[in-house]
């Protein structure tokens, strides 16, 4: 339509071209006159040196970067092993919340108590508690690596998180295709295998894709039991050279990984809207 | 109650007419006349003043006052003791001690409400060794094979990196207390504190744990100094800092820090 020639459009087409013109245009300069505004404003402020010198040195951050972009890599390697952790407990905890025979009731008490418990308290006690009071009772090297205490804190934590997405893609699916399924003479365990599950995944993939951009943040909480990633590297590099613009470069490269999921995770979300209407 | 003390020993003193050496910069300057009153912690523990007894000058902080003392013209017998409590002391206001020692850190903010003297200690860093790791010998070879842990705000990162150069990455943590509880789990052998927190935390809190030795202090890197207190504005700074200044020249003061720091706490300097 954009290559269709001024001629060949009808007066409504001609008409909302311009209308689509003028929003642009009118979009355009009012985002020009903010950010001018800000790049004006904010340097008058008394004490804009002051602030800059100590958040946004560039000296410090050509400085710091590339071993901050070092210390991410042990964020990326927790991340890795987490997540399908992560993925295969909180659906075994979905499933196990959703079982309907009653000999497996205790199970059921199990789910729902995991999902309260590890939800429920805070996850920097989680790690605390794990990650220093497991290898406490006096494990031998190098089973009491914080790294493995402290991801399966992570682990039992958004578990409980991921647990509960997946029981409600698992409700989302209505109860008359169980019931269908049932009648085909498909078993409980097929049922919920090739008829629940694949949709219940489906719908809830772009909620876990927030999940997945939580943890990727969550993961610096384990400096707190000795591993170097970035977030304590920037803090070791904010008390040598006592400015935080250690701190503004580990945020922009935790900006450079969300920002994509977080625009993809939006344009699933945006699909399986589409898709639904 | 002490300032009612502290009223009374200045017009004990200005009733006084004991005269000690004659121009001396410290007559006339004490609290009473001819008699340096100090006071420490209460109680005053290892290795400072030994045995909560600072009159017998044994323990570092008591073997350097006496040698303050003695440098200014007070002998032995005119030194009195009285105890303060270590908050009570840093608040601004009369004291009831000429001198205070007890391993005052000399801060800009204490600065503004009391005196400092020149210090009188630098605290070196040390080394914490867990129980598993106590029989290492103290050289920066053996040091170097071991799991380093330390708190990741302090000048012991740098310190660890630059000299230990440990084999393994060093475990970092936000306090004191984390690296206790990751030295408690065996994650981490050895850690690098200040020589006074390493000696506490080795005493008090860590079981098994060992102070395996003590790097020189090194001037450049913003170690911790201990003062002693006095007053705000008192006149017994100069002959005080006259006093440690010839005792740092004679070598008495490095001679002390070696019997009572370095000998009786079998904290070896690390080689």
């Amino acid at each position: 339509m954009a290559n269709a020639k001024a001629a060949g459009m009808t007066r409504r087409e001609a008409y909302e071209a311009k209308q689509r013109r003028r929003s642009l245009i009118v979009a355009a300069s009012s985002t020009i006159a903010v950010v001018a505004a800000i790049m004006i404003l904010v340097p008058m402020a008394p004490g804009w040196e002051k602030v800059q010198r100590s958040f946004f040195n560039g000296d410090v951050l050509a400085q710091t970067f590339p071993k901050l972009l070092d210390a991410f890599l042990v964020n990326i390697m927790i991340f890795a092993w987490c997540a399908p952790a992560i993925a295969i407990l909180g659906l075994l905890i979905a499933l196990a919340r959703d079982v309907k025979s009653p000999a497996l009731f205790p199970l059921r008490i199990f789910g729902a108590t995991f999902t309260d418990i590890f939800r429920g308290v805070p996850v920097i006690l989680t790690v605390y508690l794990i990650g220093f009071g497991i290898p406490g009772l006096g494990l031998p090297r190098p089973w009491n690596s914080p790294y493995i205490w402290g991801s399966l804190a992570l682990i039992l934590t958004y578990s409980a998180y991921v647990a509960e997405i997946f029981r409600s893609g698992i409700d989302s699916v209505h109860h008359s295709q169980r019931s269908a399924a049932l009648s085909l003479g498909m078993s409980e365990r097929q049922v919920m295998r090739d008829v629940v599950l694949p949709q219940a995944v489906r719908n809830v993939v772009p909620s876990q894709m927030n999940m997945l951009i939580a943890l990727q943040k969550d993961v610096s909480l384990l400096s707190f039991i000795g591993p170097v990633e970035i977030f304590r590297q920037a803090g070791v590099f904010k008390s040598l050279t006592a400015n935080f613009t250690p701190y503004v470069g580990a945020a922009i490269i935790f900006l450079i990984v969300t920002i994509p999921a977080t625009r993809y995770a939006d344009h699933l979300m945006a699909k399986q809207r589409r898709d639904r209407s | 109650m002490s300032k009612m003390l502290s009223a009374t020993a200045i017009s004990l003193a200005l009733m006084s007419t004991t005269a000690i050496a004659g121009g001396h910069c410290a007559a006339g300057k004490t609290l009473t006349d001819g008699t340096l009153t100090i006071a420490t912690g209460n109680p005053a523990y290892y290795p400072w003043v030994m045995d909560d007894a600072p009159e017998s000058g044994q323990g570092f902080e008591a073997a350097v006052a006496y040698a303050v003392a003695a440098e200014m013209g007070f002998a032995a017998e005119n030194v009195t003791w009285v105890r303060s409590s270590f908050d009570e002391a840093i608040q601004p206001g009369v004291k009831n001690f000429d001198l205070n020692m007890q391993q005052y850190s000399i801060m800009p903010e204490r600065d503004l409400v009391v005196d400092f003297s020149d210090p009188y200690y630098t605290a070196p860093m040390a080394v914490l060794v867990g129980a598993g790791a106590v029989d290492t010998a103290p050289t920066l070879d053996a040091l170097r094979e071991l799991q380093w842990g330390a708190v990741g705000t302090t000048t012991a990162v740098p310190k660890l990196t630059a000299v230990i150069q440990p084999s393994n990455d060093p475990l970092l943590y936000g306090d004191n207390a984390d690296v206790n509880a990751a030295m408690s789990a065996n994650q981490i052998d050895a850690a690098l504190f200040d020589l006074p927190t390493a000696l506490f935390l080795s005493a008090v809190m860590i079981e098994g744990s060992k102070v395996l030795g003590q790097f020189a202090p090194d001037l450049t890197d913003n170690p911790d100094q201990f003062g002693m207190l006095m007053e705000e504005g008192s006149p017994l700074k100069a002959c005080v800092d006259e006093a440690l200044a010839a005792l740092t020249a004679s070598g008495e003061l490095a001679a002390i820090e070696a019997t009572w720091l370095q000998d009786t706490t079998g904290v070896p300097l690390i080689k």
